[in-house]
């Protein structure tokens, strides 16, 4: 399989932000927000983002609704230019770009609301993640030049092979939109990998899949990132997946993280005890 | 591997189908025409239905895989129209072939609706649906007033052009092509049946290929999500006036081939009224639904016709047909039984590639 070639990464030496600060110790992390805030308006979003992720490393995003998880989601891969901030992805800088260079130089994405390409065929989805690693141009294809055939059978096998990774393959000619719903969730997650990511965004990767599901896909996320050696950032309110997977996670509230740490770093902060339950009275415990 | 095949060859399956479709139908209407079983009012509707069912496939293009409304496709027709019937005068003499003059004609109006199609296209496609629908519908109109006004002449010297007068300073045997409101006159009518048909079963296969390609999957996600479409790297604007140009040039085309069936062509003949007609076929033959638009285009021209002993009432009965044929189709009882009786022998009523899916 032709991978399109990326851009060089430029190293930029920076002290860390990661969350897990020992993970991928004198590596570039493969992602880093500085300072990355938006305001609508008056309202601000987001502000004073800050968070490294590893170059393998599975992070978490959560907070309660409306925290500002998605819309982070949509800053890193610039649905909303920032209103400040810097992103770098990989040691380069994203400023300026929109999303579709974004995703070309490594952040692929799945929506919290399924957003699948609903009458096409699940492979021609899968296909359609690999559309900017196919290389034939437009002419070819529609006068069926040799290269036409080469990429298309090419692509082809490649889609059933990632399509294998959710054992898909057999639903390959069904339409994405009759799927059910937790194989519409897995096609988005398999769609996204095609399109060779550096980092996968999985935004509620786990909504409405009920308990043995979410334990399959927590061993599938685990998984692609060792298959793939992605790094991946979830955002997730299961916390039976959130704290069995992730490495490192971030806690969001208002638009500003509360706390960062590893899972059991976490489940003891008080900040977030606090965000989620609300405040402890003196004598009840939790 | 196998699935491979099996998905390849159901693709093909639906394409050859309507390849031999159009194949048994021009050897049919060949040999009706040459034993003179044809009436010279059907007759004289052979290049006009090649013409109605290029301009139905390539609207199809543009609502049924690129998903966005046009009004004002008609405006494509009469670019491509004008420009080729230039083309086919100057060419008199230089090009005494016929069929070879027509043929650089149709590649022209093609040329020339192509470039027009960049142009609006480039504006008009940050629009969306009604939006989108409003701006062709005036570019339509424009179009026409344009023509109207535009008065074209040859002589010794070469093209003379001119806007709002007719002061062409035309030389001594000058000839005017294009008179304003008068419209194209003395155009020598060299459109035939089978240039007609060889260019329908062009556009046929440039869009069937294209829907199978990279680019043609392309235009259908953007149709069907663009944020999706956006957020694994497909370039929205480059696609959608990819499929737009795509889709105005085949007017063009369809344009010309029209044009060059009648000795007098005026710009008037392509306004609101054609774009609406064409429409109508695509959504009557079924949104993507390429063998869809062929029948539909096809039926709803010979219908006047046929409907000619009602006189005063034809229009009346074309409209009453009309409406009957859409709630038939859209009758759940009346295709389930329709599922039934041909179930037989149809594996599957393709209901499902009435909006989308692969165009077939």
């Amino acid at each position: 399989m032709s991978f399109e070639k990326r851009p060089e990464t430029k190293l930029v030496p920076v002290p860390s932000t990661n969350i897990v600060p020992e993970r991928d110790v004198d590596k570039t992390p493969i992602l880093e927000a500085r300072n990355l805030g938006i305001d609508f308006g008056g309202l601000t979003a987001v502000d004073d983002f800050n968070m490294g992720i590893g170059r393998t490393e599975i992070a978490g995003l959560i907070g309660p609704n409306g925290a500002g998880k998605t819309t982070v989601f949509n800053l890193l891969t610039k649905v909303y230019q920032p209103s400040r901030g810097t992103i770098l992805l990989d040691g380069t800088d994203t400023h300026g770009m929109n999303t579709i260079q974004v995703n070309r130089s490594g952040i692929a994405r799945t929506f919290q609301n399924i957003r699948l390409f609903n009458n096409l065929s699940v492979e021609d989805n899968v296909k359609l993640g690999m559309h900017n690693q196919i290389n034939y141009s437009t002419l070819e294809g529609v006068l069926r030049l040799p290269n036409y055939w080469k990429s298309e059978k090419r692509a082809h096998e490649k889609a059933l092979q990632l399509l294998s990774i959710f054992d898909m393959q057999g639903l390959a000619h069904a339409k994405a939109g009759s799927l059910p719903y937790g194989a519409q969730r897995r096609l988005e997650i398999v769609r996204a990998l095609a399109t060779n990511p550096k980092l996968l965004l999985l935004d509620e990767p786990a909504a409405g899949m009920n308990p043995s599901e979410t334990a399959e896909l927590m061993e599938n996320i685990v998984k692609i990132r060792d298959a793939f050696q992605i790094a991946v950032l979830l955002i997730e309110h299961d916390m039976n997946l959130v704290m069995g997977i992730c490495e490192g996670i971030c806690v969001l509230n208002f638009g500003k993280i509360i706390a960062k740490g590893t899972p059991s770093e976490i489940q003891a902060n008080p900040a977030v005890i606090e965000a989620y339950l609300g405040k402890k009275k003196e004598d009840d415990a939790k | 591997m196998t699935m491979k095949i099996k998905k390849m060859s159901k693709y093909t399956r639906r394409n050859f189908i309507t390849y031999v479709m159009l194949a048994i139908l021009f050897v049919v209407v060949q040999a009706l025409v040459s034993t003179g079983n044809v009436s010279s009012l059907i007759k004289g509707q052979l290049v006009p239905i090649c013409a109605y069912v290029v301009m139905a496939i390539s609207l199809n293009l543009t609502v049924g895989v690129l998903g966005e409304l046009s009004l004002g496709h008609a405006g494509f027709m009469s670019v491509g129209a004008f420009s080729g019937v230039v083309m086919a005068t100057c060419l008199q003499t230089v090009v005494p072939i016929a069929w070879l003059r027509l043929a650089i004609a149709i590649i022209t109006g093609g040329v020339f609706a192509a470039m027009v199609g960049v142009i609006v296209g480039i504006p008009v496609l940050r629009l969306k649906g009604d939006y989108l629908a409003i701006v062709t519908l005036a570019f339509g109109e424009i179009i026409k007033s344009i023509i109207n006004n535009l008065y074209i002449g040859l002589d010794s010297g070469g093209l003379h052009m001119s806007l709002l007068t007719d002061k062409l300073n035309l030389a001594e045997g000058g000839k005017t092509i294009l008179g304003g409101p008068m419209g194209a006159t003395g155009v020598s009518s060299i459109s035939t049946f089978t240039m007609g048909m060889i260019l329908i079963v062009v556009c046929l296969t440039v869009i069937f290929n294209l829907v199978n390609s990279k680019s043609g999957r392309a235009v259908m996600a953007l149709r069907d999500n663009r944020i999706a479409a956006e957020s694994v790297g497909i370039n929205v604007t480059k696609y959608k006036l990819m499929a737009f140009v795509i889709s105005a040039s085949m007017a063009g085309m369809a344009g010309t081939l029209f044009a060059m069936n009648y000795s007098t062509v005026v710009a008037s003949k392509f306004d609101f009224n054609t774009s609406i007609l064409v429409l109508v076929f695509v959504v009557l033959g079924g949104l993507g639904n390429m063998r869809g638009s062929i029948i539909a285009a096809a039926a709803l021209t010979i219908l006047p016709e046929l409907l000619r002993q009602f006189q005063d009432y034809r229009m009346l009965a074309y409209a009453i047909v009309l409406i009957l044929v859409m709630l038939a189709t859209n009758n759940p009882t009346l295709s389930a039984a329709f599922r039934r009786f041909f179930g037989s022998f149809r594996r599957k009523k393709p209901t499902s590639d009435a909006k989308g899916g692969a165009a077939q």
